[in-house]
């Protein structure tokens, strides 16, 4: 072949508008309750209310049974469901846990936590079921609960597994007997808590199970529709190709409808066995409970330096909570890889534990593991600096792994493809005018104003991808247009646009001539799903690669017509092929089209794109806050985001990933949390009670971009799904503590809420 | 109980159970489903509709209420001659990402500028302080907003459409 197509230049930077997007603006999305199925039950799931018992009967079903409209209620016996392994459908670091850690469908001899299902009441309508649902009750010896993961993790702590004999579900460790700190002038250490959060996507989830005459269509909210066939195919005993999942429109993710969850099998085993379209679609209130949640680690660190502040080593003992069932484990495995963060620190120490405890389970959310890790490091690196009395900046700058050093391998032996992490630490003090901001805050000092002035600085890395591959299929249709099919799973993230934008630049034509199909397994071939920031990288390196190969086949048969020599053509662009310095000689793709179907070679191509390595986004957040010294209140009032994500696509894209994901890291940092009482009861079951931050509560971020290319990937692309929130968490605590600095405060942990700060300004002083 | 709403200018009527909430009515009976349910406690707003032109989160009123009402969903909002600018811009500004939060958003966003043609960002974010978004944010929501009110500026008479 003459010439290998790649992605013309102009294909980049462009802010392509949404090509979803009229669909949403008209009301018309296609959530999975917009889905109208004839003649579908609906299942309503009784969840124990018991923070850990022993389950000895569920009473109630007769009468549950008996009430109008209800076709069946099923507990764990009636359904031979089973029970999914301690990871899930996701792979833990090492293969599966060693020990038994198994999670039942519907819980059968034990409740470990409160919102775990136990039965199900299926009936004709929504109301029919709940009502019957109410009957239904858990005849239980309650046992004692433990939901901290530290004592869980400690000897004489209630056992939710007791034939394992510990709640400790995974250890790993790496250098953990080495003297890290060894030639330290100084040492400091602290006990970080990063909180449980609660993902919560606007779509709750839900699914549909539609038996048909050879096989199943399931409707499911999911990131990962192809997770979902595989395993209800084997639930069900059909083959995969009997079941048709299909995620339509999902509203939101942020890695909590990754899992396969136990009560998509329910639904799917009662649609089987009552021959009918069952559905069940969750409350928030049931959401807050059954979605997993999201961080959930107790960090102690030590960080040793030398006078000058040039760090010699990091110890880190992770204890990380995993709810009920350990499906999360790959968690702190991936803090601990993370933990350099972006220095050059000689040596670094770390162990982890993935602990069970009484609460809900505990998996990836925007960030999953990595925002622990920059939270830590980060967090570190401000104590050493208080300690040592430099600027948070110097340290930083001191210890920066330096542009000219990569490909950069960390003494957690990750190695980082590229990047110039003094450049975007540069831009974000510009942006943010950090000398003006330390002066401002001198002078608030002098003068006790009661509103103090904290600025925090957080520079990151994260990993994004990690090594993943995705199969992408590009048509050219009889009319010309561009049909692309790719095993991502768009939830908002805009993918319809950004793969159209793709294959536009590559095949010449124009982005609305581009259809995008996606998240259907009887119309796409395979796919991994959405997940990891990998969606353009991984899967817009598969639809550029296929693109390409069809564009060659386009010009070597437009050159066979037009009778010329491949390399005298250009384009395609404008639709077609044009003959160098021949502008009549034109041909387009419909004619090339209506030509490769007559030879019976239609211009397709398809294939599974590889990527060889794991990209290495990362940038420099400055947060800027005020303290109100009497209340405790904090009040966000900048936030500068430079983030690296390689080589940008689609600029509007990418600010939008920015903002929410800083949205999201700013809420860690001052609102959310979820909470459980002394006992196991979860005290944040709504949104009433969630503390999710409305626009009100938020400024106007200031946001950038540098753009260092990779070449792990033929984009130079790196994801940026995530990057919002890892670098804004510990910008803004790193704020607030700044603020106090001058009181003796050393530390606020997460969130740093009214009553933290108000605490931590008495212990300080 | 028998209802009669102008639903989207349009008079239309249904037969309710008394303890149905109107997002349901919405959505189940007169099958507009642009109006979505996020939450059970009030709090996000993503069934946010106008009520004789004022925002209300439609969990939280019985359908019967309604009766005698003017209710308008994210299915009313577009004119005879297109779109409406709320809807433009929202687009324009990459206003949305999931969309599932976006209808409560945009009907807030055109019931503030009916009464407030020109909003500063502080107006912006409280009026939509009472609906949650997930995905973006919300900068380039309060951007949407005040793009759709120099829209409406430039051009009174399509926007009264």
């Amino acid at each position: 072949m003459s010439t290998v197509t790649t992605v013309p230049p102009s294909t980049f930077g462009i802010p392509a508008l949404r090509t979803e997007d009229p669909r949403f603006l008209r009301g018309e999305g296609r959530y999975l309750e917009n889905v109208q199925i004839e003649g579908s039950l609906r299942a309503v799931f009784v969840r124990s209310i018991f923070p850990h018992a022993e389950l000895s009967k569920v009473e109630g079903l007769d009468e549950a049974r008996s009430m109008p409209g209800v076709v069946a209620v099923y507990t764990a016996g009636d359904l031979d469901i089973r029970a999914q392994p301690p990871a899930g459908n996701v792979e833990a670091p090492g293969g599966e846990l060693d020990q038994p850690f198994d999670r039942e469908a519907l819980a059968r001899d034990r409740l470990r936590f409160v919102g775990e299902p136990f039965a199900v009441v299926i009936a004709e309508t929504w109301g029919q079921a709940q009502d019957a649902a109410e009957l239904v009750w858990a005849s239980a010896d309650p046992l004692d609960a433990v939901t901290d993961a530290e004592q869980a993790a400690g000897d004489g702590a209630p056992l939710l597994f007791p034939a394992i004999g510990t709640n400790v579900a995974h250890r790993f460790e790496h250098d953990w007997e080495r003297d890290v700190l060894a030639g330290a002038d100084v040492v400091v250490e602290g006990r970080f808590v990063n909180q449980r959060l609660a993902p919560v996507p606007m779509e709750a989830d839900g699914i549909a199970v539609v038996p048909e005459e050879d096989g199943y269509t399931v409707w499911v909210s999911t990131q990962v529709p192809f997770d979902v066939r595989n395993d209800l195919a084997e639930l069900l005993g059909v083959d995969r190709q009997q079941v048709r999942a299909i995620a339509p429109d999902v509203g939101g993710g942020f890695g909590a409808k990754i899992p396969v969850y136990p009560e998509y099998l329910v639904v799917a085993k009662a649609a089987k066995l009552l021959g009918r379209p069952v559905r069940w679609f969750e409350t928030r209130s049931e959401s807050m409970l059954g979605l997993w949640h999201g961080r959930a680690q107790v960090q102690h660190v030590q960080i040793g330096a030398r006078r000058d502040g040039t760090v010699v080593g990091m110890r880190v003992d992770i204890v990380a909570d995993m709810g009920a069932y350990p499906l999360g484990a790959f968690l702190p495995a991936t803090t601990g890889e993370m933990l350099a963060g972006v220095y050059r620190i000689p040596t670094i120490a770390y162990r982890g534990r993935s602990v069970v405890t009484n609460t809900t389970p505990v998996g990836a959310y925007r960030g999953a593991g990595r925002p622990e890790a920059t939270a830590c490091v980060e967090r570190a690196m401000d104590m050493l600096a208080q300690e040592l009395a430099i600027d948070p900046v110097e340290i930083r700058r001191k210890n920066l792994i330096p542009a000219d050093a990569f490909p950069f391998t960390t003494a957690t032996e990750m190695t980082y493809d590229s990047g110039d992490h003094a450049e975007s630490l540069d831009r974000a003090l510009e942006l943010a005018g950090y000398e003006g901001l330390r002066k401002e805050q001198r002078a608030r000092r002098e003068r006790a104003d009661p509103l103090l002035l904290g600025i925090g600085v957080s520079t990151y890395v994260e990993i994004t991808s990690f090594s993943s591959k995705e199969f992408a299929r590009v048509d050219v249709e009889d009319d010309g247009r561009v049909s692309v099919y790719v095993g991502t799973s768009s939830h908002g993230q805009g993918h319809e646009t950004a793969f159209a934008q793709l294959a536009s630049g590559v095949l010449g034509v124009a982005i609305e001539d581009v259809r995008v199909i996606h998240s259907d397994t009887a119309l796409v071939e395979r796919g991994e799903g959405t997940w990891g920031s990998r969606s353009l990288q991984a899967g817009g390196s598969s639809v550029a690669t296929r693109a390409g190969e069809v564009a060659d086949g386009g010009r070597m048969l437009a050159a066979e017509l037009l009778e010329v020599d491949p390399a005298d053509l250009e384009g395609p662009r404008d639709g077609g092929f044009r003959v160098t310095g021949a502008p009549d000689r034109v041909i387009s793709w419909t004619e090339l089209a209506a030509t490769a179907k007559d030879r019976g070679s239609p211009l397709s191509a398809e294939g599974v794109y590889r990527e060889p390595g794991s990209t290495f986004p990362f940038g420099a957040h400055v947060a800027v806050v005020e303290v109100d010294r009497e209340t405790g209140s904090v009040d966000l009032i900048r936030h500068v985001a430079v983030d690296d994500c390689g080589r940008i696509l689609n600029p509007a894209l990418v600010r939008g990933q920015q903002h929410g994901g800083i949205a999201q890291g700013i809420a860690q940092a001052l609102f959310e949390e979820v909470v459980y009482d002394e006992v196991g009861n979860p005290v944040t079951g709504t949104l009433a009670t969630y503390l999710m931050p409305s626009a009100a509560d938020l400024p106007t971020f200031e946001t950038a971009n540098t753009e260092t290319l990779t070449d792990v990937n033929p984009l130079g692309a790196k994801g940026i799904g995530e990057s919002g929130s890892i670098g804004s968490t510990p910008a803004v605590q790193n704020a607030v503590v700044d603020a106090l600095s001058h009181l003796g405060v050393r530390h606020v942990d997460l969130p740093c809420s009214p009553e933290r700060v108000r605490a931590s300004i008495a212990e300080g002083s | 109980m028998e209802i009669s709403v102008t639903m989207n200018g349009t008079a239309r009527t249904a037969d309710v159970e008394p303890r149905m909430l109107l997002a349901h009515v919405i959505r189940e009976e007169f099958g507009l489903t642009g109006t979505h349910v996020g939450c059970d406690t009030t709090s996000c707003g993503a069934c946010t509709v106008l009520l004789d032109g004022s925002p209300v989160k439609s969990c939280t009123m019985f359908g019967v209420q309604a009766d005698g009402h003017e209710v308008t969903t994210v299915e009313g909002l577009a004119g005879a001659d297109g779109l409406h600018p709320v809807q433009v811009a929202f687009q324009e500004e990459h206003g949305l990402q999931c969309g599932y939060c976006t209808p409560g958003m945009m009907l807030v966003g055109a019931a503030l500028l009916e009464r407030n043609p020109d909003p500063t960002d502080d107006d912006i974010r409280w009026a939509i302080s009472g609906n949650i978004c997930r995905c973006t944010g919300y900068m380039n929501i309060v951007k949407a907003i005040q793009t759709a009110a120099k829209a409406k500026a430039a051009a009174p008479a399509a926007a009264t459409a």
